[in-house]
């Protein structure tokens, strides 16, 4: 077994491989000069392909896959994402691309700025806009957040036809027909930047992953908040308590264990920088209930920051845990986010991680 | 008519590693006329200098004769015969 970890960072692509999870062989960087600020592994394919959401700060966005692990690039000569002519509106960046499962081979999705999300049935090489989304009534409503307005996550249901997505600042919104109808589930959520109650949707939602024992149980990081939904979205309870900040960014859920996830803490909306300045993963094992704080292997006086897809597990067995930093340094873990060591250091600000297991 | 187009070095492998190319398009034509014409050959090069609604991208510039479209009619500006087209990355690009 090998692991494959895809490294995005503002300045190019790293593919980092290792057999044993500790000693890890750094190959790159590709795509260089441009942002990758997207990454996707379909495994489902042989060989596996890496889709890559690439971002020139000139020549604009484009969706750009290799098949041979970096040796080559394709793009598709079209555009793979391009908006229709009737919405008016031109592609700005590339949020998030999410192979499907096996129920749906072939599906990928595609998470872009302005906030849409996108579905191809071709393995990622050309897209159609989801209308059910992009013709929301809501859309007009949603709020950019510091990064960008966009639809940043995208969780297709390995066993029915719903998909959930994450919205900034949109919130959360789930479809049961395969992204025909739309609603917002952020029930429970809450949105310290609007006065009065929590709303019915415009959170500032940062990330949100399932749980391994399937997508009725889900796990968000908010802008302040950590929840958790066990009915698909419709509503979410706090899990923040235990935790030395409920304000981050990215969330990560074992793919094995239910109950079990990991968050990386900041200090608070204002102030991005680890809690004392100590980079610090937690995990909880008990579905949010009790918190377990990692610190081998990791930095103290640390005054980085690891955005919402710097971060990602892989699928084998314990779960690895990885995090990149805007600082430029990869960590791995081998023991399911006990300990962590160094993959890299030194490269551009790490703006998505994606691992997976290579036969 | 024709026209020459210059392209960057990070631009000519979308265009068959040219860094100079004559266009042909028909008269009267401006900018969007000839940026029809590159797309025609090469859409992964036109993408580059236009986003889905026509507008050249922000950190790009286009020159018609050496006069930076902005600060005419944008790809509306009016292209003449043996005119010579730059396109440039812009420093606010980085």
């Amino acid at each position: 077994m090998s692991v494959l970890l895809a490294i995005g960072t503002r300045k190019g692509l790293w593919l980092a491989t290792s057999d044993d999870r500790r000693t890890w062989s750094l190959d790159g960087p590709h795509l260089l000069p441009d942002e990758v600020a997207a990454v996707g592994i379909d495994t489902r394919r042989d060989p596996v392909r890496i889709l890559a959401g690439v971002q020139s700060s000139h020549w604009g966005p484009t969706v750009l896959r290799t098949d041979d692990l970096g040796a080559s690039w394709q793009e598709t000569e079209q555009g793979a994402i391009r908006f229709p002519e009737d919405t008016g509106a031109a592609l700005a960046r590339v949020w998030q691309l999410q192979p499907d499962t096996d129920r749906r081979p072939g599906v990928v999705w595609a998470g872009c700025e302005p906030t849409s999300l996108w579905r191809s049935d071709d393995g990622g090489e050309t897209f159609e806009l989801v209308r059910g989304l992009w013709d929301h009534p809501h859309r007009t409503e949603w709020m950019p957040g510091a990064g960008g307005a966009a639809v940043h996550t995208v969780l297709p249901d390995p066993a029915s036809d719903r998909v959930v997505v994450a919205i900034s600042a949109g919130g959360v919104y789930a479809s049961a027909d395969g992204a025909t109808d739309w609603q917002p589930r952020n029930s429970g959520i809450s949105a310290v930047f609007m006065p009065g109650p929590a709303p019915e949707f415009g959170q500032c939602v940062h990330k949100v992953a399932p749980d391994a024992s399937g997508h009725e149980t889900l796990y968000a990081q908010n802008h302040h908040g950590v929840y958790r939904s066990d009915d698909g979205a419709a509503t979410w309870t706090s899990i923040a308590e235990g935790l030395p900040s409920d304000f981050g960014f990215p969330i990560l859920t074992s793919p094995r264990a239910s109950g079990t996830a990991w968050v990386v803490p900041i200090t608070s909306q204002m102030v991005h920088v680890p809690p004392d300045g100590r980079l610090r993963v937690h995990r909880t094992r008990d579905g949010g209930r009790t918190w377990v704080e990692a610190e081998q292997g990791l930095p103290d006086r640390s005054w980085t920051t690891v955005l919402r897809d710097a971060a990602c597990v892989d699928d084998a067995d314990p779960t690895g845990v990885y995090i990149g930093t805007r600082d430029g340094c990869v960590y791995g873990s081998d023991d399911e986010g006990s300990t962590f060591s160094t993959i890299a250091a030194h490269l551009p600000d790490v703006l998505s991680l994606r691992a997976v297991t290579l036969a | 008519m024709s026209v020459t187009v210059r392209l960057p070095g990070a631009l000519a492998p979308l265009a068959d590693d040219a860094r100079v190319v004559a266009i042909e398009v028909p008269a009267p034509a401006d900018v969007s006329t000839v940026l029809d014409a590159l797309e025609l050959r090469w859409p992964a090069l036109a993408r580059r200098i236009r986003d889905e609604t026509g507008a050249v991208r922000r950190h790009v510039n286009v020159y018609v004769d050496g006069d930076d479209v902005r600060s005419r009619s944008a790809t509306s500006t009016p292209v003449p015969d043996g005119a010579v087209i730059d396109v440039l990355p812009a420093i606010s690009g980085g």
